[in-house]
């Protein structure tokens, strides 16, 4: 087992070291000469206004917090879906069946809900 | 692995070193060879053979002057890349827009642990292979992300910002999708869900149930969307967007984004082949040697069919809008997706031991839909008399 998950390691590391070689490789070969407008931020060529850290669109926020409630609640049947085969085989497939419904329509009631308060919707009319 | 490198320990190759070492020393070995020998080589061939395949699809040329045919192109364009000065605007986050090519790199290669390419072929045959998968796939998006935000440039701020808001959109049909095949193995092990299958396409979870035939089609829209491919490449339109994330970049820091998006590709139909259409799995020809060269040979190639199908579809469709985009995923996908979940399960209940009738039948009714589709295209290609280069390769 530890095994295993140490292979992870090292491709982590073999990932940021291979990175990080040809970076440097790169460093010992390449021209290095900046100049103040080489190094402005590129807006089509015209000098940028301000700066891009602003307070941004919140649909994104939105957006955010739906995949949360969706990614949480694929994680908590990963586990159940692994055993739901040998409730099958043992016979009671029926009943983690039903369980399984009620958690998942527990959960399209989540999307039901964000769907009619207009949160799925990229573009919001502003109701008059 | 470990048993190949156990057994070795035990016909006394390495006697006098800790186990540990021995340990170590092979899975930096292992790591190495496929970083070096398939995946580096890979992620370049097919960025090559993707502007061949769109050349051919638009009546032109393409890179053909590097080698053969152009196939050291991707070498060629490396060493370009590498001796590129490498900016890092004075506006920029000092720390954060180095470092995220790395992130974005890491979380591509460590995919690579779990993807067997044959029934001994992988590295490490983890419990919870394809959620790894997953969650490693998703480490992605924090690079993108980092990338947007710290170059301090609005096209890079709102390709990033997208990205991320689709890529995790998308995960959500993608892991329901593969979590009805899960239901139906019984096992997150990319292996276990292998052997579940046989190597007739009846065998497949592909055609086990309607559901799962669904769920395919799902899990690789989903898929080319978390991969930033047309048609949902919004998040680096060239047209309204300049590069996207990428804007900023220049050089090596930018080949290993893309380097990334390529080599991502060969993952997307890599787990499309363990998931649904059998892997490795070969009619059984005895001969150890040899079957393990045929299961590497034809994991590879249904692995690299869906490559072709993504270049095929980039090459055919238009780009959609950002709210197309998010109502696709939303609106019919995520219900779909739970419809199969649930669809399998119940098909589980009722069929406990499978339905080979049902399987056989929509594998017939697999391939006459392709039939037809097949059949479509070539009335085309002959009433709309394209203007095709019959010798393309000058």
């Amino acid at each position: 087992m530890l095994f295993n998950f140490a292979n992870v390691l090292v491709f982590t590391a073999l990932g940021a070291g291979f990175v990080g070689v040809n970076l440097l490789i790169g460093k010992l070969l390449r021209p290095n000469n900046p100049q103040e407008r080489k190094l402005s931020t590129y807006e089509c060529g015209e000098p940028a206004t301000g700066s891009a850290w602003v307070n941004f669109n919140i649909r994104f926020y939105v957006v955010a917090l739906i995949f949360i409630v969706f990614e949480v609640e694929i994680a908590f049947v990963f586990p159940v879906a692994t055993a739901f085969r040998r409730w099958v085989e043992s016979g009671q497939g029926g009943f983690a069946f039903i369980e399984i419904l009620v958690f998942v329509a527990i959960l399209m009631l989540g999307l039901v809900y964000a769907w009619a308060k207009g949160d799925l919707e990229w573009v919001k009319k502003i109701e008059s | 692995m470990q048993a190949f490198v156990d057994s070795l320990i035990q016909q006394g190759y390495f006697t006098g070193m800790p186990t540990q070492v021995v340990y170590a020393i092979a899975m930096i070995a292992a790591a190495f060879a496929v970083l070096s020998f398939f995946v580096a080589p890979l992620a370049g061939v097919t960025s090559w053979l993707e502007r061949r395949v769109w050349a051919r699809m638009q009546s032109r040329v393409g890179p053909n002057r590097v080698g053969p045919q152009g196939i050291l192109q991707w070498l060629a364009d490396g060493i370009k890349n590498l001796l590129k000065e490498d900016l890092i605007p004075a506006a920029a986050d000092q720390l954060l827009f180095p470092l995220a090519p790395y992130i974005v790199f890491i979380g591509f290669l460590c995919t690579f642990v779990v993807i067997p390419f044959g029934s001994n072929l992988i590295v490490a045959d983890l419990d919870i292979g394809i959620l790894y998968l997953l969650a490693v796939t998703s480490i992605v998006v924090v690079g993108i992300l980092m990338a947007g935000w710290s170059s301090n440039n609005k096209w890079s701020l709102l390709g990033g910002m997208r990205s991320a808001a689709q890529i995790v959109s998308y995960e959500i049909p993608a892991g329901l999708a593969v979590l009805s095949i899960i239901f139906l193995a019984g096992t997150m092990s990319t292996q276990g869900i292998i052997k579940n299958q046989g190597w007739a396409p009846w065998d497949w979870y592909l055609f086990n149930n309607p559901f799962t035939f669904i769920a395919f089609f799902l899990y690789f829209t989903a898929a080319l969307a978390e991969g930033n491919r047309t048609p949902f490449d919004i998040p680096e339109a060239e047209s309204e967007l300049v590069a996207g994330y990428v804007t900023e970049y220049s050089g090596m820091r930018f080949l290993f984004f893309f380097f990334a998006e390529w080599g991502n590709l060969y993952v997307i139909g890599a787990v499309a082949t363990i998931l649904f259409l059998g892997g490795w799995q070969v009619p059984a020809v005895g001969d150890g040697l040899i079957e393990g060269v045929l299961q590497f040979v034809v994991f590879f190639l249904k692995a690299y069919l869906w490559v072709f199908v993504a270049m095929w579809v980039r090459a055919t469709l238009p780009r959609v809008r950002v709210d197309q985009l998010m109502a696709l995923c939303w609106k019919y996908m995520v219900p779909l997706s739970f419809l199969c979940v649930i669809g399998t399960a119940a098909w589980m209940v009722v069929f406990p031991h499978g339905n080979r009738w049902a399987s056989v039948g929509m594998f017939v009714l697999g391939v006459v839909i392709l039939l037809l589709f097949f059949g479509r295209v070539r009335y085309q290609i002959r009433h709309s008399k394209p203007e095709l280069y019959l010798r393309p390769y000058i």
